[in-house]
């Protein structure tokens, strides 16, 4: 027998790894879970590199209350089965609070405001190193993270002063309020996650299924008709008709578009994948269209 | 499907970025959106053709100043491979990033300007591919266009490369003539050098034979973590976590525990999908054993005729990646497989010159990107293997315990005495 792995195999072992030297090194882990099929496969590879011990970090979400219900449903759908438990940060209740304000405008996007959501519940929580399924491939600023990424007191990301990252030994020192933001994913691309999935049989949210949706278009983008996106009144162009579509990426209702698609399992999906000629941000994602450097700002932020 | 990494260097100029924006976009792995991205920045820059380039330069300062500052990692992959490539970036002072890059690297990918011919950093990035112990090196003389796609001028550059080559450890050099701006011989071999009889450079990226790289003789497992599960299904259960370094290692085999020096026997190994008889490098699997020995994160398993160097006194070579000098006397964290200690640097033998291959005994420090031998006193035994032999069980960072910035990468040598 060739002692050959397949990239699939070697890229699953690698996060394992990463996940386990984050469980051996750290006292107050989490795994951030937006519900999305990047951080649906961070999860599934948590419960292997614990095996056969339950995950024994919680899983955090950060709700900005523009979700979609399916995702909501699958959260706690695989809260429940993989029986880890669940932290909520609830945008909603910091803009309730007064701490974050909203911009007056219908469905304005709440990307923005997640962050100060997400830094309230790291520090709440005292975590010193969260999980994320963020991956090189999705973004410029993105491929020059480290897998251990590490950020000040206030969150933040200096893309100029990160650490060289050597071989697969991780440096995990730190000071006292500082935290680590770890990608185990760092080196998969799209494919390989649909790829991953359609392996390992992954239940994701239904929204990335080929469904019937009554959806418009706004600025070349296809948004659902839903309860804080309407097509414009008199504007000829957002006329709102019922499609077709599966979402590529699960974010905010707001700023999530969909695409046309009759792609209705994994299978289906990779074939598509394999030939689109857009991104998945860029087709599917109103945040990061803003400016060449958007994912960077936020990113130096505090953003994920 | 393999995954093939490799890091590209090069000088500044030389159009490395080019390549990578053509590799990607030749195998369609450029989506529209970000071409168009690209081509609305290199028009209002006012540039004559598309900068590829651009496609790789991720960060605000890197756009403005047209130039790499960091590692940026980009992948792609053909109906054969998946690729990973680390983009180092080409200015000198960023020697560090090129370690960085070959740390992880199968293969690495080094640009020529044709009409330039090798440079000082060429010599540099070559020498710390050798250094870090990369098998592959793949020679890309590009520009071929503007010398008139000259058979002449491909064979000097060779020629000349080939003659400092000699005196690294490359195991396999493959020179190829390109344009990454014109595409010659990127994707599809070129017509406009017919007397060029290689392989384009994607077909040998698909091809060059990898799987003879890893060390599949000693077994090293560093134990990641100890696996207790406090649940009544698996009350008795003790697993030993993490990656197979090196080796292969069976159920039934028998293994040495370091440090402790007590045998037992593999009674299950369990990979990510369920029970394995056998497991590899670079497998991250559970091992069980059929005695209860005392062992913990840090810890090692191999064989009891076939063991790792164990030693507080190591001999290494370091490249070093701090603003401050390195000076005998210092002390840092080291992190080394899964074990965290204190390593006093005692001495330093010597500092490379990277660029005539001479050892300088007289130097008494190293500066920022400066590569060298040292004598370290560890405060814990190091199990460890010659880096040469098993990059795993060879390798090395030095931590700054004040700041806990990474200040070195460092490969051991075999003890001396």
């Amino acid at each position: 027998m060739a002692h050959r792995l397949s990239h699939l195999d070697t890229l699953a072992s690698e996060a394992i790894h990463i996940i386990r030297e984050v469980v051996a090194e750290f006292e107050r882990p989490a795994l951030l879970f937006s519900g999305g099929k990047d951080s649906a496969v961070l999860l599934h590879l948590a419960t292997k590199a614990c095996w056969p011990q339950r995950v024994p970090f919680p899983v955090v979400h950060v709700d900005t209350g523009h979700n979609f219900p399916e995702v909501l449903e699958y959260r706690d759908q695989q809260v429940n089965k993989l029986e880890v438990r669940l932290v909520v940060g609830s945008v909603q209740e910091d803009i309730d609070r007064g701490s974050i304000v909203e911009q007056p405008v219908p469905g304005a996007t709440r990307n923005r405001l997640q962050t100060f959501t997400l830094l309230r519940v790291l520090e709440e929580n005292r975590y010193d190193a969260i999980l994320g399924g963020g991956r090189r491939d999705e973004e410029k600023a993105r491929a020059k993270e480290r897998v251990f990424s590490l950020r000040d007191e206030f969150g933040q990301w200096d893309p100029r002063a990160q650490r060289p990252e050597l071989w697969n030994i991780y440096n995990t020192r730190h000071r006292p309020g500082e935290h680590f933001r770890v990608f185990p994913l760092s080196n998969w691309a799209e494919l390989d996650i649909w790829q991953y999935v359609e392996e390992q049989h992954l239940e994701l949210p239904s929204i990335y299924f080929a469904h019937r949706r009554t959806v418009f278009r706004h600025s070349g983008m296809l948004l659902a008709v839903g309860p804080w996106t309407q097509p414009r009144d008199g504007v000829a162009s957002e006329q709102a008709f019922e499609a077709t579509v599966r979402y590529r990426t699960v974010g905010d209702m707001t700023c999530t578009a969909a695409v046309e698609s009759t792609a209705s399992t994994p299978a289906e999906i990779i074939v598509e994948t394999a030939v689109t000629r857009v991104s998945e941000r860029g087709a599917t994602r109103a945040d990061d269209r803003f400016s060449d450097a958007a994912m960077e700002d936020r990113k130096r932020e505090g953003y994920f | 499907m393999e995954l093939l990494r490799f890091a590209t260097g090069g000088s500044v100029d030389d159009g490395k970025s080019t390549l990578i924006g053509r590799l990607l976009y030749d195998s369609k792995q450029i989506f529209q959106d970000q071409l168009e991205a690209v081509q609305r920045t290199s028009v209002a820059r006012g540039d004559d053709y598309v900068d590829l380039a651009l496609l790789t330069d991720g960060l605000r300062a890197e756009r403005e100043q047209g130039i790499t500052i960091d590692v940026a990692y980009r992948y792609f992959s053909t109906p054969k491979r998946r690729f990973i490539i680390a983009d180092t970036p080409g200015h000198t002072q960023h020697t560090r990033n090129m370690v960085t890059g070959c740390s992880t690297a199968d293969l690495v990918l080094l640009l020529i300007d044709a009409r330039a011919g090798a440079t000082e950093q060429t010599r540099r990035h070559a020498m710390i591919a050798s250094l870090l112990g990369i098998r592959h090196l793949v020679l890309c003389v590009n520009k071929m266009d503007l010398v008139g796609y000259s058979k002449e001028r491909f064979d000097q550059i060779v020629d000349d490369f080939t003659g400092f080559a000699e005196r690294l450890q490359v195991y396999d050099l493959t020179c190829i003539p390109i344009s990454a701006l014109a595409g010659d011989n990127v994707v599809d071999r070129s017509s406009e050098m017919p007397w060029y009889g290689g392989l384009s450079l994607l077909d040998h990226l698909e091809g060059v034979h990898i799987g003879s790289d890893r060390n599949l003789i000693d077994l090293r497992f560093p134990v990641q973590l100890v696996i207790r599960p406090i649940s009544n299904e698996y009350r008795d259960f003790r697993g030993y976590a993490g990656i197979i370094a090196s080796g292969v290692l069976g159920v039934g085999d028998e293994v040495v525990a370091l440090p402790s020096g007590f045998s037992s026997h593999v009674v299950s190994i369990d990979g990510p999908d369920g029970p394995l008889q056998e497991a590899f490098p670079p497998q991250s699997v559970v091992v069980r054993l059929e005695d209860d020995l005392d062992i913990s994160r840090g810890d090692m398993l191999c064989r009891p005729n076939n063991r790792p160097n164990v030693g507080q006194d190591v001999s290494a070579m370091i490249c070093w990646m701090a603003e401050a000098p390195l000076r005998a006397g210092s002390t840092f964290a080291i992190k080394q497989t899964t074990r965290w200690a204190r390593a006093l640097v005692r001495s330093l033998q010597y500092r490379l010159d990277v660029n005539a291959l001479h050892r300088d005994s007289r130097a008494s420090e190293l500066e920022l990107n400066d590569i060298g031998r040292v004598h370290l006193r560890t405060t814990a035994p190091l199990f460890y293997d010659e880096y040469r032999d098993n990059k795993a069980t060879g390798s090395f960072v030095l931590v700054d315990e004040q700041t806990n910035a990474t200040v070195a990468a460092g490969m051991l040598r075999r003890p001396t005495l």
